[in-house]
């Protein structure tokens, strides 16, 4: 019990500094740190949907760029149609992810291990060239939103304000992902990955159960996919490659793989890494492979495993 | 006659040129303890996979509370009542006993698809859980990772997630593998109160264990029954002697 207390301080102090570093950038109006704050928001958003599939119910996806991108062109085509209420574009990138994550989840799902993990990129890798080859949208030079999307009361073109709507957003999902967690479905879902003979013969049977984690983590990081493009102003194939999907991953396994801030932390240190290790040399992801290995031989709970001690299931 | 809740009929299941399962028919009725025994490699473990769904016959029908339950999945026959146990023990190794008791009650409710409510403070699960740890004398230890537990313990753990399930049958398989002779003692007396709930079908390879809690005992050698019948008369019964027994008789 100790230990969950531990964790739960360390994960205060996570939200609490993601909150206060943009607020003392805007009061010594320095907007830069405000811009990478909200990347890490956003990135944090969507690894925390990948970590609903890969860390409770140990389905490696490494296709969840194909949320992120699909919620970054429905924001893109909506607002070259006119369209740019965040409230209209958040429901569709969550229902059109959802929903393409029903459709790749249905079929990926009925393999498992390495060939669960080649067919959500195959599935991600199809999507990727359909959106190169689109002109209508840009193809492969991307789609640039000439001004932010809007929200009801905020002025969202301030990056203090648009920080705030994809905190807000972000601890939200932590909260659902906590509530999930700790749910009769979570049981299940963390039961699936640990035992899925174990599952079936109390009478649960798995595939259902990693159907819908599946479709729920794709719709979170859906979501995150459109913030991302409203924060870039532009949404690129790069968003759907499957060098995102591995940067997903990598978030999430950084941080702590299954613990409820291991994407926050994980995001946290990317961004860290690459603003100011990215200033001295391009080669800066040659530094974040060593220290990824090093959580994977020796940490394997990642940055929150590492301050706040082996996960407790109750 | 008690009335027959498993009945399984002429069922075949061959690996390749090996027989497992070479026209097996046998019964469980209400309220007995039918053993069925056999030397290694006899085919019993696979004719357990087959009553549970695990592993689908090739030909034959197996029948449960009337109904031919042949066609359907694991998840579904458990359901149903057919509550099985594993010859290696089976468990979601980082959930505590409690937890892993739990997820059988929980599917026994049919609420597997709830996102909200925190299943730890909720007593619905909770409370049947301990209660079936009780009766397998696993209370004391309801908070600890199943992964920690004694082998002893684990097999005890088993049992009591089979009880959440208020099987219709009990499928046991080994029940008693790797116990000393203290714990299976005390197995013994556990699986004779059982027998109240439910008829169980015990695959043991414990002699003292099946002569003790078996109203009925089969026979099972290169995947065929070769005798059935009641403790007497499998003891007398000269083919099984030399078959299973090793015995020149």
């Amino acid at each position: 019990m100790k230990r969950m207390r531990g964790e739960t301080l360390i994960n205060l102090l996570l939200a609490g500094m993601l909150l206060l570093v943009p607020l003392a950038a805007w009061a010594l109006e320095e907007p830069f740190y405000i811009t990478l704050a909200t990347r890490v928001a956003i990135l944090a958003l969507a690894a925390v949907g990948l970590n609903l599939a890969l860390g409770l119910g140990g389905l490696v996806s490494f296709g969840h760029a194909a949320f992120f991108g699909i919620g970054g062109y429905a924001a893109g085509i909506l607002a070259t149609h006119g369209s740019d209420q965040m409230l209209v574009i958040w429901p569709v990138a969550v229902v059109l992810s959802g929903f393409v994550a029903l459709v790749t989840g249905a079929i990926s799902l009925r393999t498992s291990g390495v060939y669960f993990i080649m067919i959500t990129l195959a599935f991600a890798q199809m999507i990727y060239y359909f959106a190169i080859s689109w002109p209508a949208y840009g193809g492969e030079d991307g789609l640039s939103l000439s001004l932010r999307n809007a929200f009801p009361g905020i002025g969202t073109a301030l990056p203090l304000n648009f920080f705030l709507i994809c905190y807000a957003l972000l601890i939200a999902a932590l909260y659902l992902f906590a509530r999930i967690r700790d749910s009769r479905f979570g049981a299940a879902l963390q039961a699936a990955r640990q035992n899925e003979v174990r599952l079936a013969a109390v009478g649960i049977a798995p595939f259902p159960i990693r159907l819908v984690a599946f479709v729920l983590s794709g719709m979170m990081t859906g979501l995150a996919g459109s913030l991302f493009a409203d924060l870039n102003r532009f949404v690129s194939p790069s968003m759907l490659s499957w060098q995102m999907s591995g940067e997903l991953i990598v978030l999430v396994i950084l941080g702590g793989t299954g613990r409820l801030f291991g994407p926050v932390a994980g995001a946290m240190l990317f961004v860290l890494f690459e603003s100011i290790l990215g200033g001295f040399t391009e080669h800066w992801q040659l530094l974040l492979g060593l220290i990824l290995l090093g959580v994977v031989l020796f940490a394997r709970g990642g940055l929150v495993g590492l301050l706040a001690g082996k996960a407790r299931h109750g | 006659m008690a009335e027959t809740i498993l009945a399984i009929r002429n069922l075949r299941k061959s690996f390749g040129a090996l027989k497992a399962t070479d026209d097996v028919s046998l019964e469980l009725r209400a309220g007995e303890i039918h053993a069925l025994i056999g030397p290694n490699g006899a085919g019993k473990t696979t004719l357990i996979h087959q009553i549970a769904g695990a592993v689908k016959q090739d030909s034959g029908t197996i029948a449960f509370l009337g109904r031919d339950i042949g066609g359907l999945g694991v998840a579904e026959r458990a359901r149903l009542g057919l509550g099985r146990s594993f010859q290696v023990s089976s468990l979601a190794p980082e959930f505590s006993a409690l937890r892993n008791v739990m997820l059988a009650v929980q599917s026994q409710q049919g609420s597997s698809l709830r996102v909200f409510r925190r299943v730890m403070s909720d007593p619905t699960l909770t409370e049947p859980a301990l209660k079936m740890l009780e009766q397998v004398g696993l209370a004391g230890r309801a908070h600890v990772a199943a992964a920690e537990l004694s082998h002893g313990e684990r097999r005890r753990l088993e049992i009591a997630i089979t009880l959440a399930l208020c099987p219709k049958a009990f499928l046991f398989d080994e029940p008693m593998a790797g116990l000393g002779p203290e714990g299976s003692k005390s197995l013994i007396g556990l699986l004779s109160e059982l027998r109240r709930e439910a008829p169980i079908l015990l695959v043991e390879h414990d002699m003292d264990a099946v002569f003790a809690l078996a109203d009925r005992v089969s026979v099972l050698v290169y995947g065929r029954v070769i005798a059935s019948g009641s403790v007497s008369e499998i003891r007398s019964n000269t083919e099984v002697r030399r078959a299973y027994f090793g015995e020149h008789v």
